[in-house]
């Protein structure tokens, strides 16, 4: 390492759940407590993509700040009290996933992913077990242009991990979303069929990082559809190379 | 350009202005325009050349007076005589009697409460000026704000007056001036930037788009004097495109100003440049949101991003950016000419100076007004909005848009400024402020709003996208009066969960309307839960629903 570019960081103490713990200064709230054997669920997050705080359910609270605030992108600070399980966090997360199963059509008997999901097994976690609102049931497509890979829609949680890797990964851009509100949706190119598009390079990355059974590989049948955890090594990879 | 040079062309204006016997100044602000005050100018041109006064009389157009309702307006700028609702064929008449008595069926009286109650330093030139000559914002004393903050202050001294004025931000949160100008000072970066925030997005307002359309050059000027403050050398002032009279006033305006080199290199022959771009916005609401701006101006998808950093420390293409709301910035070259310490002797403890405010539904006058901070809502609503027509009995006041709250009767004495509106569960917000009759429902109201944010929540945090649709859902069900207390409650939690957990103040204050009527209003909700009646008889519920199937 160019000796130079080593910057020092200075080290942090603070308290999660009550327990001292210390950190780093470029470290998450997420970091830390995840190398303190605290579980905080996430979604959105996915380590070695930027973090964009989307799915909220990585919010603790933070003694002295007004809001919650999002584990996944908030930098340690000296003396911060955390607190990541509390009775209103726990209300809260269930309340979330409560509305992500409502919003779109999960229905995981037929799903690829059944068993392999993120979204189910946060909502077994987390103790989710029935479903509160009104199902919105909105009419989705499923684009199977592709000659390797498809997207059903109705599975889609918005999470913005497969846009992240697409861009910050792979290099490519295909990915984005259109639209506003419950009318977002994530699509390739300018909302050209997937099989059509010219930016795709077929990595296969999105399949591999999208959490729940939207992005998949064709002839996997329901419960078929398991994902490798290529990530964490693509992000040590590059560490080694700097 | 010399400071010599700039009271010269100021000298030069105000002379030819005396020679002039008569002038007619026409409102060609976009509320008179959409009523053909163009025509009313062209035909008041016609009639003077006509009548042989080209010599003495002259035409101009100006920006909006306030009473927009009452256009199109004409002022004689020497007598102060208003017109309204003037037709082209009144022209004659009108170019007739100057300097003579007014023509009376036209004239408005600028001695009622409207015109007398309001304090004016936002709009000190609008309806006064022509917005689209340079010359006579020079000649109200135009850009010597920033020459006097060039030339004699130094940056720590002009974030130190706008310290000291007290001045909050008008674009809604109401955060100190002076404390953001000094941080964005203090942040380290190359480069830095200030941002001008006209996107505007609130229903019913129009204040930005006003003070845009006919004083540009103020917010120009702000925007300047704030680059030399923090260390700036580019501008962007981002403008939504259903604006589009706005947008090519301020193209206009910058031309102007980089041709008598009030902008560009080297001002006033100082080390100092400033350079300003207009931006458009394509109308997403949530691209008011200071961090969806930025990334929009980057030519990204409007979609916040969660603050801390804020974009003091890191905005624009990551550098420190100076973000500002139009009226916050058009209010900063009087602070720099008059010093903070004026400013700061207008208004309330909290609140400072003046607030312009678009006023809108069941008053009498509708239209844009600024009144000094501390004014009660009793005063705009009954005094300057003139009451409530048809006879009919108030019933509350909404200010803050969508992210406001519904303000009972009983609240009505108290003054307005950032601290009191949100003690009642309402916020100053930008400037909306409609006023409500006992023919509106209020739980219609708070749908009507829940819809809004509903289709311009920008869809990437959960509990706004989902959160608002399924609030929304519940809402038409009490308007369909097929909603049970059950309903209500989960209502209610939905309402702590959007607010709490939210990514952006879109999603953070979209329950405030269902909030504050809940609170001074439930008993509307219960009529439509427990009777199936809604009292203002505005929604469809039962047998009437029945009938118009
Ligand atoms: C959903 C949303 C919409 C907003 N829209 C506007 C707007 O149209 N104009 C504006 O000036 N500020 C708007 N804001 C506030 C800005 O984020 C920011 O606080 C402001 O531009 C700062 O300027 P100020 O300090 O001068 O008020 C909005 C905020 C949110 C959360
Ligand atoms: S397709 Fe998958 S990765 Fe992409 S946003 Fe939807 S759920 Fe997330
Ligand atoms: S609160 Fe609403 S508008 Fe703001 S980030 Fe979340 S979804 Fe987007
Ligand atoms: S994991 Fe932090 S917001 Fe989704
Ligand atoms: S637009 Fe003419 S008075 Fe407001």
């Amino acid at each position: 390492m160019n000796p130079s570019a080593q910057k020092t960081l200075s080290v942090k103490t603070l308290q999660i759940n009550g327990k001292d713990v210390s950190a780093r200064e470029d470290q998450t709230i997420l970091d830390v407590a995840r190398e303190n054997g605290v579980f905080i669920p996430t979604l959105c997050n996915l380590d070695g993509l930027t973090p964009v705080g989307a799915c909220r359910l990585c919010l603790v609270e933070v003694k002295g700040s007004r809001r919650l605030l999002p584990a996944c992108i908030t930098q340690v600070q000296d003396n911060m009290e955390v607190s990541t399980n509390t009775e209103t966090l726990v209300k809260y997360r269930k309340m979330i996933l409560e509305l992500l199963f409502a919003e779109r059509n999960h229905v995981c008997s037929v799903c690829v992913s059944n068993g392999h999901c993120e979204l189910q097994a946060m909502a077994q976690k987390l103790g989710v077990d029935h479903i509160r609102y009104p199902y919105l049931y909105p009419k989705l497509a499923v684009d199977a242009s592709h000659d390797r890979f498809a997207v059903d829609h109705n599975r889609c949680i918005l999470c913005q991990r497969c846009v992240r890797v697409c861009d910050e990964i792979e290099g490519a851009h295909t990915w984005d979303v259109q639209g506003r509100g419950t009318a977002s949706l994530v699509i390739t190119d300018l909302n050209q069929p997937w099989g059509t598009s010219e930016s795709c390079t077929s990595c296969g990355k999105c399949v591999q990082v999208c959490p729940t059974g939207t992005l998949f590989e064709k002839g996997r049948a329901s419960g078929e559809m398991t994902k490798r955890e290529f990530l964490p090594y693509l992000t040590l990879m590059r560490e080694e190379r700097v | 350009m010399t400071p010599e040079e700039l009271h010269k062309i100021a000298e030069t204006e105000l002379e030819a202005k005396q020679q002039t016997q008569h002038t007619l100044c026409v409102c060609m602000a976009a509320g008179c325009v959409s009523t053909h005050s163009d025509k009313v100018k062209e035909s008041l041109a016609q009639q003077i050349e006509k009548h042989g006064l080209k010599e003495t009389c002259k035409v101009k157009g100006v920006g909006c007076m306030g009473l927009c309702m009452a256009g199109p307006l004409v002022a004689v700028e020497q007598t102060g005589a208003l017109y309204q609702m003037v037709a082209p064929q009144d022209a004659e008449e009108i170019v007739k009697n100057l300097g003579k008595q007014p023509v009376k069926r036209l004239v408005c009286d600028t001695t009622q409460p409207f015109f007398t109650r309001q304090k004016k330093i936002v709009l000190e030139n609008s309806g006064v000026v022509d917005s689209e000559r340079i010359e006579e914002y020079i000649a109200a004393k135009g850009y010597e704000g920033l020459l006097e903050a060039l030339t004699s202050m130094n940056q720590a001294e002009v974030v130190e007056q706008v310290s000291k004025s007290g001045l909050r931000g008008r674009g809604g949160a109401g955060f100190p001036t002076g404390l953001k100008w000094g941080t964005v000072a203090k942040a380290r970066g190359e480069r830095k930037f200030v941002i001008c925030n006209g996107d505007e997005g609130d229903p019913g307002a129009f204040m930005d788009r006003s003070v845009l359309e006919s004083d540009p050059h103020r917010v120009l000027e702000g925007m300047a004097i704030g680059g030399y403050a923090v260390g700036a050398s580019q501008g962007y002032i981002y403008v939504r495109a259903e604006y589009p009279l706005a947008v090519k006033r301020l193209k206009d305006a910058i031309k102007q100003a980089e041709r008598l080199g009030l902008l560009g290199h080297n001002i006033f022959g100082t080390t100092f440049s400033f350079n300003i771009e207009v931006r458009l916005g394509a109308g997403a609401f949530v691209c008011g949101e200071e961090t969806a701006l930025i990334a929009s101006v980057e030519g990204k998808r409007g979609q916040p991003r969660p603050r801390p950093p804020f974009p003091a420390e890191r905005g624009l293409w990551d550098c420190p950016t100076l973000i500002n709301n139009v009226e916050t910035f058009a209010n900063i070259p009087p602070i720099i000419r008059n010093g903070g310490e004026w400013f700061a002797g207008i208004g309330t403890e909290k609140g400072k100076g003046t607030k312009v405010f678009a006023l809108a539904g069941a008053v009498k006058n509708t239209g844009l007004i600024e009144v000094p901070m501390g004014i009660s809502l009793r005063e705009i609503i009954f005094e300057i909005g003139g009451g409530i027509p048809d006879g009919k009995k108030f019933k509350a006041v909404q200010t803050g848009g969508p992210s406001g709250g519904c303000i009972p009767e009983q609240f009505l004495d108290m003054q307005v400024d950032y601290d009191s509106l949100a003690k009642v569960g309402s916020i100053m917000g930008s400037g909306g402020m409609i006023v409500m009759d006992e023919t509106s429902c209020m739980v219609d109201v708070a749908k009507f709003f829940m819809e809004f944010c509903m289709t311009e929540s920008c869809g990437k945090c959960v509990p706004c996208r989902v959160g608002t649709k399924q609030m929304h859902e519940l809402l038409s069900k009490i308007t369909d009066g097929t909603a049970t207390d059950e309903n209500l409650a989960m209502l209610e939690e939905l309402c702590d969960v959007v607010k709490n957990t939210s990514l952006c103040g879109l999603g953070m204050t979209a329950p405030n309307p269902v909030v504050s009527t809940l609170r001074y209003f439930r008993d509307e909700y219960m009529a439509h839960i427990h009777d199936h009646r809604c009292p203002a008889g505005v929604c469809k519920i039962g047998k009437e629903q029945l009938a118009t199937v």
